[in-house]
């Protein structure tokens, strides 16, 4: 099963949009909140972020939702300190991070594949509210 | 007094500590207002894991630039960590360096900020401190001069690139959502690599 990375620089927007996302998804689903820094700041941390993959990671992949700026170069950063092999099926979808992670979940808990999972995510970007 | 790698990371975190407020006050008029608090958070947690054992240069830079990684927290917290790990990887097993050594460094530092911030010279980065500084190196080893003298024309002209970033636009980072109000407005990462930069300078020549 693909799993979900949640990277944002507040560590309660991302256990929030764990949370909501997991109701949708179902326990299976791993979804792995990296939000703020250990010290409780506001901020992003690249090692936080290769945990968090390894743990998410169960063979079949990991997609990483992110928020804003040093979210993305500390994933991409983090991306660089974990095992080639695992790098090697992680990507970061290029989605809206609360909307993407709901499809993201849900897609996921189905046994999408990976690409399938981030297709889902992204579909969330053009999805009109009103 | 003699000059160690670890006093000179001493030096470091004790410019970044005074210049705190300098840093965060300019990051405020065109950004969130953080960069002098997450600098110094990375150096406050830096300090505590260096000692004067620590004379390995490449070995010790690979460490601070991990310490930065997971403690700065800004967009500076991964590059400065990717540039300072990319720079000790150059410096493996090496207790001292020559100035074509520290021009080799710092592109290879320059190369990883690249890598990870995907900016070019220009963008109202610390990228516009860091390359003609680096330039300003390569002019000086072509010139023969000395490892103080070098740093010191590096200074020089890490300084004109701050004057720089004054004139342009932010096209990276937080700063790029101001658009042109971040014209008028020094750089906060050119400005903190700078102070490091004369830091290190100052250290060597004293
Ligand atoms: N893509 C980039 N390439 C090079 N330097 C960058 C880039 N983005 C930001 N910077 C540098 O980082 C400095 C800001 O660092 P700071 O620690 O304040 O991070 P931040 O912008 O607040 O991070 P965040 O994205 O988490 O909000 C800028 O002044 C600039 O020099
Ligand atoms: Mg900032």
């Amino acid at each position: 099963m693909v799993g979900i990375v949640i990277v944002s620089h507040s560590e309660q927007i991302a256990e929030g949009i764990k949370t909501l996302a997991g109701q949708m998804a179902g326990a299976n689903q791993k979804i792995i909140a990296a939000g703020g820094m250990t010290d409780g700041s506001i901020g992003t941390d690249a090692i936080r972020i290769s945990e968090a993959v390894a743990a998410a990671d169960s063979g079949d992949g990991v997609l990483v939702l992110v928020d804003l700026g040093s979210a993305i170069i500390s994933t991409e950063t983090a991306f660089e300190l974990i095992e080639p092999e695992v790098a090697a099926r992680v990507v970061i979808a290029d989605a809206p991070i609360v909307e993407g992670a709901i499809s993201a979940a849900v897609q996921a808990s189905i046994g999408a594949t990976l690409a399938e999972v981030k297709a889902a995510a992204e579909m969330a970007k053009a999805m009109q509210k009103l | 007094m003699s000059k160690t790698l670890f006093g000179m990371i001493q030096a470091l975190q004790e410019t970044i500590s005074s210049q705190e407020a300098f840093l965060t006050e300019l990051d405020g008029a065109i950004g969130d207002a953080d960069h002098g608090i997450n600098m110094n958070r990375g150096f406050e947690a830096v300090i505590t894991k260096f000692t004067e054992e620590d004379t390995d240069i490449g070995a010790s830079l690979k460490k601070l630039g991990m310490t930065l990684l997971s403690t700065v927290g800004g967009a500076s917290g991964p590059l400065y960590g990717t540039a300072f790990m990319r720079a000790g990887a150059e410096a493996q097993g090496k207790e001292t360096l020559t100035l074509e050594e520290a021009e080799v460094m710092l592109a290879a530092a320059i190369k990883g900020i690249q890598d990870r911030g995907k900016a070019v010279k220009g963008e109202k980065t610390m990228l516009d401190a860091m390359m003609p500084a680096q330039d300003a190196l390569k002019q000086a080893v072509a010139e023969g001069l000395s490892v103080v003298e070098g740093l010191e024309k590096a200074c020089a002209a890490a300084n004109e690139g701050i004057e720089f970033t004054k004139t342009i636009r932010a096209t990276k980072g937080r700063a790029s959502y101001l658009g042109d109000r971040s014209i008028g407005h020094q750089d906060p990462g050119a400005t903190s690599f700078t102070l490091m930069l004369e830091t290190a300078t100052k250290y060597l020549k004293a």
